[in-house]
């Protein structure tokens, strides 16, 4: 029996409750509220927070545009374990209403409502509920809004056209209304959406009103995804089942595991057994429950959703993330011991559909094996472990290519390592090639005489005392190196940058030296001090 | 094309035979020799007993002048076809330089500087899936892990290049060193660097010849890497030359 005034819409088992925080990285970066504040990765802007916002600034800017609309804005790297550890006090305390709060990623999670509804009397008392405990942790830190309709996917939305600290609650029968005029951008399938908008099909209205069998027949399994998400129906997909209790993957830790790093080692191993096993029944998993203990016997488990299909890597991640979240929570919740006991359980399996390796172009053998090694080497070093270098154009050996971090992903679908605006612009005074093959990121001092051991200086005006005859540098721990004869030189050249910004300007002046034996360097007198820039090695 | 099949005549047991080892031959899964040696630049060539980078082996620069740049120059071309390299101890690696030899930086990953504790297992994950591996070793290599690399690369068909003072504890396949480096282009004062010439020997395991020697342009005055053709070649010196003494006009010329 239903108690009274419970909607009967809560009647659907499928129906979720989802919170989203916008801008969550600028959250977890535990800035000012009334900061202006960005997160970038990989160059782009990923968040920006609201004082930024009202400057122009959006997702998806080069850092470099974001800084010239908001010049005073502080520019923050992006921390996915920060953004995950904050998090995990967010799901704390929803886990006082739902036992089965799944976080699809930091700063969104589900969870379903058949229960919470009945006992909170019904959807509205819910979202008030979940918007009180939300305010209670989060305390005026940062946005969140809440939804609640039939699937996660359609409170998603809901929750994304919720007014700040506020919800939107979709009942069963408004599910189709409400989902028919949304752009089908919101399918968070770009290349599809891109193409379907081609075709004419520009709400999710106009897919839902397709017969389903047309879609399939244009698309494959994709189109019956995209059909019933379209239509408001649930959107596990109808061959997900509940998997075997055998897939789940344990390990039991002796000696106690204290140290995170430690922890997700041996998850990456897990979860590598664990794609094994998936790989043998032919499946893929959708979402995971990692379930850690300790010596003493508490225990926290949470549920990770992936769009796509976790795999190992991801999983690690994921365990990474949920640990560090409990080891730097609230105290009263804080493990008091080691991990004795790391479970992976997949909670959600559909069939693997592999991915098919083209032969040329796009996602080749090649490009895939070095994406996946790429991976498990950011598993032992950490996202930042592995960098691809970016053309941005400069004057420096240094600055023209620069190295940033990858996303193992990203290594499959070719990518453009290019800054063209500023790669091709003319950079007068650039050091002329040959590049030297060793630049040195932390500059090495060097002293540079004359032949009567006089330390050789440049005037205001760019002339030189006498020219340099002695080269010494010091080695990379300390003290002078031996003295090498230079056999040909040239400079000096003046270079003059940023004299506009006081705080970044440089003047220096190059040389280029060989010495007796042929190694080249390129130097440079700043102030007083003679730098080692780079290597001709 | 085929064997001829004797007609009329009853094949003897010798005709068939050969008939039966040729169809063997087109039977078995062809291994192509272009399958078992990555391209390098023909400037290179003369110094592999292969042609070009063997697969699975371990090959070594040296910490000779000019021999990161060799090292680069070595994968070049087979970056270029289409391998993926990785590049460990990365941190100080020119990335200008490594565009100018021809890597294809679209395929290139580096590995800034990993722990010593972690930098056999960064490399074996890399040996993996990697075609070309570039280590530049910031601490010593034992010889386990250094035997344990080179196995892997032999069993993954990669090529595992080494650059750095830190030596590689085990004899390389192949060792390359730069012998003799001089520039041109720069003077007493004035031009700028344009062109290096570089003495090269090449000792390989297991290989005829004792000691490969070439003299290359690493790289010439127009950025490329090649041999040194004497015949030819003053002529480049002039012209560098003829450059060098353009820039003696320069202005900033030292009052002396």
């Amino acid at each position: 029996m239903l108690p009274d005034g419970a909607p009967s819409a809560s009647g659907n088992d499928h129906r979720a409750l989802a919170v989203l925080c916008p801008d969550w990285p600028v959250v977890a970066c535990r800035r000012p509220v009334d900061d202006a504040v960005i997160v970038v990765h990989a160059n782009r802007v990923i968040a920006a927070s609201l004082a930024a916002r009202a400057h122009g600034v959006h997702e998806g800017l080069r850092r470099r545009e974001a800084q010239g609309r908001c010049p005073d804005v502080t520019v923050v790297e992006r921390d996915l374990g920060a953004e995950a550890r904050q998090f995990e006090v967010v799901v704390a305390a929803l886990d006082g209403i739902s036992p089965r709060v799944e976080i699809t990623r930091p700063g969104s999670c589900v969870l379903a409502t058949r229960g919470p509804s009945r006992y909170f009397r019904g959807d509205d008392a819910l979202a008030d509920r979940v918007l009180d405990a939300m305010g209670t942790v989060l305390g005026g830190r940062g946005r969140y809004r809440v939804g609640i309709a039939d699937g996660p996917f359609t409170a998603t939305i809901a929750a994304r056209h919720a007014a700040d600290r506020g919800s939107v609650v979709v009942p069963t029968a408004e599910t189709a209304a409400f989902l028919a005029p949304m752009p089908v951008g919101v399918l968070d399938r770009p290349e599809l959406a891109d193409l379907l908008v081609r075709l004419g099909l520009s709400t999710l209205g106009a897919i839902a009103a397709l017969p389903v069998a047309d879609l399939v027949g244009r698309f494959g399994a994709e189109g019956a995804v995209v059909h019933r998400l379209a239509s408001g129906r649930d959107e596990r997909p109808l061959d997900a089942g509940d998997p075997p209790a055998e897939l789940e993957v344990v390990a039991e830790l002796d000696p106690p595991v204290e140290r995170v790093d430690q922890a997700a080692f041996v998850a990456k191993s897990l979860a590598d057994e664990l794609e094994r096993r998936l790989l043998d029944i032919g499946a893929a998993c959708t979402r995971v429950l990692i379930s850690a203990e300790t010596e003493t016997g508490e225990e926290l488990a949470r549920l990770w959703r992936h769009e796509g299909a976790l795999g190992p890597h991801a999983v690690a991640e994921r365990v990474r993330w949920q640990l560090d979240g409990w080891l730097n929570g609230a105290p009263a919740t804080r493990p008091s011991g080691g991990l004795v006991r790391l479970a992976l359980r997949p909670d959600e399996i559909t069939p693997g559909r592999g991915r098919q390796l083209g032969f040329w172009g796009g996602h080749t053998a090649a490009a895939e094996h070095a994406s996946r090694a790429v991976a498990r080497v950011q598993g032992l070093l950490g996202p930042d472990g592995v960098s691809v270098p970016e053309r941005r154009g400069g004057r420096d050996p240094i600055e023209q290519l620069a190295l940033v971090p990858v996303d193992a992903g990203t290594l499959v679908e070719g990518r453009q390592p290019v800054d063209t605006a500023r790669a091709a612009a003319p950079w007068p005074g650039r050091v002329p090639s040959p590049s030297p093959a060793v630049v040195h990121h932390q500059r090495r001092s060097a002293e540079v005489v004359d032949d009567q051991r006089r330390a050789v200086t440049v005037s205001g005006r760019g002339e030189i005392s006498a020219p340099p005859r002695w080269l010494a540098i010091s080695g990379p721990e300390s003290g002078r190196g031996p003295w090498a004869e230079v056999t040909a030189w040239a400079g000096p050249w003046p270079v003059d940058e940023r004299w506009w910004d006081p705080e970044r300007h440089r003047r220096r002046a190059r040389f280029q030296l060989v010495t007796a034996g042929g190694q080249a360097h390129l130097v440079a007198l700043e102030g007083q001090q003679w730098w080692v820039e780079a290597t001709y090695d | 094309m085929g064997a001829e099949v004797g007609v009329g005549a009853e094949p003897s047991i010798e005709t068939a035979r050969r008939q039966l080892r040729q169809m063997g031959e087109w039977a078995q899964p062809v291994t192509l020799a272009a399958d078992q040696v990555l391209p390098v630049t023909a400037g290179l060539v003369p110094l592999f007993p292969d042609g070009g980078l063997r697969r699975g082996t371990v090959v070594s620069t040296g910490a000779g002048i000019g021999a990161v740049s060799l090292a680069l120059a070595t994968v070049a071309e087979a970056s270029v076809a289409g391998s993926w390299l990785a590049v460990v101890g990365g941190r100080g690696l020119g990335l200008a330089a490594a565009d100018e030899l021809g890597v294809a930086l679209d395929r290139l990953v580096v590995i800034e500087r990993p722990e010593p504790a972690q930098w056999g297992a960064v490399v074996a994950a890399l040996v993996d899936a990697f075609e070309l591996v570039l280590v530049a070793p910031g601490h010593r290599v034992k010889v386990s892990v250094a035997r344990r690399l080179a196995a892997r690369a032999r069993e993954r068909g990669a090529v595992l290049v080494h650059v750095g003072r830190w030596a590689w504890p085990e004899a390389p396949d192949l060792r390359l060193d730069s012998v003799e480096v001089t520039w041109q282009g720069l003077g007493d004062g004035h031009g700028t660097l344009r062109a290096r010439r570089v003495v090269v020997t090449g000792v390989a395991r297991r290989d005829a010849v004792a000691r490969r020697r070439v003299e290359l342009w690493l790289p010439d005055a127009d950025g490329h890497v090649r041999l040194v053709d004497h015949r030819v070649d003053h002529r480049v010196d002039h012209r560098v030359d003829q450059d060098s003494a353009l820039a003696e006009v320069h202005p900033l010329r030292p009052a002396v």
